[in-house]
């Protein structure tokens, strides 16, 4: 599966895409779901939570191992996906479809300076060697 | 450093195997889903390459009397040759060297199968001991042999079907006990809680095997579920649940030492004058999370420390082997933990699952 051109991504394996309302949604990369394997636990952050850019804010715990989700900007937690409460695996099934939380941005220009999807490919590339 | 491969590193390849570094072996942690492949060996059956762990024939006159010495549990309790028994390998002070099994094939040859991580350790420790009280005997190790578990409910009727005339030779095996089938060897043991087989044969012949299993339609199952599938069985990790520092009396392990016999054995003296003040107990999860070895528990009787814990693909929750004081009791709750926060678990009796079957009340 190859990384969707529309998104942004971080080193740390978060995706974000920016919605039509300006807010922007969060999840975990193909490459971050097949290192843990099968989804078994999510916890996301509350909402109205402020984070910083890099603030550790969620956990993915897969049968293997617990991995910590940070947030790609800093910002205001807006929403977040309680489905995955009782169905971690669709993060599996669909990573990029499983959006874990929402945010409000402090500044946009943050988010349009994250990485592309080239970029996030060429780290993922790396990380194989 | 690079990795060591079995023989059958590159049929796992092949079918599609994430690989990792499994203590210093390039192992396939999953084909897949490491959930699909546990249930499969509860419902139906699976295969797994455990060709790292190792194979020690201990060999000569009074094998038995070193033995008796060697191991916490009692050889003498093998009196059927092919029969098995599970035993601990002391140091003087009491701490577990390594978990093994043990069967006896004749007087003069018994056969051992010991950790791929401390098989070395293991190996060096027998021949100082041998050296000491029992020097002509012959300790050989076998790294030639793969070995191949397949384990399940359907886990003998394939291996039947994949491998003609082990039927005659197997079907009436019974549970912990091993016959030679020409160069193979075939237990009716395993790490899985399932009925099953674990097969050790000539490591040139261990790939059209597995292929030929394969063909049979049994699926490859990956380290990641077999350690799903033994906690859930409530079997002992060795480095997790016991190690050096830690003695079998405090790991759940009582069962395979024998101190009522009067025989000496090494790291009896120890056991004997240093009463258990732990105990190894079984958890269940309450909250939503999963437990992990390592995490600190807090009961009404003191700290303890949660050894393997993970997700139960059976009970759909998440299950924990924890050491505790001995004074906390079945059916008590404790808080664990788990990053920020402070979890419920129920502490239960283990195994969790076994023979398909969740078996642990709630």
């Amino acid at each position: 599966m190859s990384n969707p051109a529309n998104l942004k991504y971080t080193a740390s394996h978060e995706w974000i895409k920016t919605e039509s309302d300006g807010t922007i949604s969060i999840g975990i990369t193909q490459h971050a779901q097949e290192l843990l394997g099968d989804m078994v636990f999510v916890e996301s952050p509350m909402v109205g939570r402020k984070l910083k850019a890099k603030e550790e804010c969620a956990v993915v715990e897969s049968v293997k191992a617990a991995a910590d989700v940070y947030a790609p900007v800093s910002g205001v937690v807006t929403a977040v996906n309680s489905e995955l409460d009782s169905t971690p695996e669709a993060i599996n099934a669909d990573p990029y479809g499983a959006w874990m939380f929402r945010m409000k941005p402090d500044h946009p220009a943050d988010v349009a300076a994250l990485m592309d999807a080239k970029a996030y490919q060429a780290i993922v590339d790396s990380e194989a060697h | 450093m690079s990795l060591k491969q079995t023989p059958l590193n590159a049929a796992h390849r092949a079918m599609g195997a994430k690989m990792v570094d499994f203590g210093g072996w390039d192992m396939p942690v999953n084909y897949g889903s490491q959930i699909e492949e546990h249930h499969q060996v509860r419902n139906d059956c699976g295969m797994f390459d455990v060709s790292h762990m190792r194979v020690v024939d201990v060999k000569g006159a009074g094998v038995r009397s070193f033995l008796r010495y060697l191991l916490a549990n009692n050889v003498d309790k093998l009196t059927q040759p092919g029969k098995a028994l599970y035993s601990c390998m002391l140091l003087d002070n009491g701490g577990v060297i390594d978990d093994l099994i043990v069967y006896f094939m004749r007087e003069d040859w018994f056969r051992i199968v010991v950790n791929a991580g401390t098989a070395d350790k293991d190996i060096a420790w027998m021949q100082q001991q041998a050296a000491k009280h029992a020097p002509q005997l012959l300790i050989a190790d076998h790294p030639e042999l793969a070995m191949i578990a397949v384990q399940g409910p359907n886990a003998r009727a394939k291996v039947w079907d994949a491998l003609p005339g082990s039927r005659e030779l197997t079907e009436h095996l019974v549970p912990f006990s091993a016959v030679e089938m020409g160069t193979m060897f075939i237990a009716r043991t395993g790490y899985t809680g399932e009925d099953g087989f674990e097969i050790m044969i000539p490591a040139k012949a261990a790939p059209y095997f597995w292929a030929t299993l394969a063909e049979n339609g049994v699926k490859p199952i990956g380290l990641g579920a077999r350690d799903t599938l033994r906690l859930e069985a409530g079997m002992n990790l060795y480095g997790q649940d016991m190690d050096e520092t830690i003695n079998p009396l405090e790991a759940g392990l009582a069962w395979t030492v024998d101190l009522k016999s009067e025989r000496d054995f090494i790291g009896k003296a120890a056991l004997l004058a240093n009463p258990p003040a732990h105990k190894l107990l079984g958890l269940v999860l309450l909250d939503r999370g999963v437990l992990r070895g390592h995490q600190q528990v807090h009961s009404v009787h003191g700290a303890g420390e949660i050894t393997s814990g993970s997700f139960s693909p059976t009970l759909e929750k998440s299950i924990a082997l924890v050491r505790v004081p001995k004074e906390v009791q079945i059916g008590e709750q404790v808080q664990v933990s788990i990053r920020d926060k402070m979890l419920t678990a129920k502490v239960v009796k283990y195994p969790f699952a076994r023979n398909g079957k969740a078996i642990v009340s709630l």
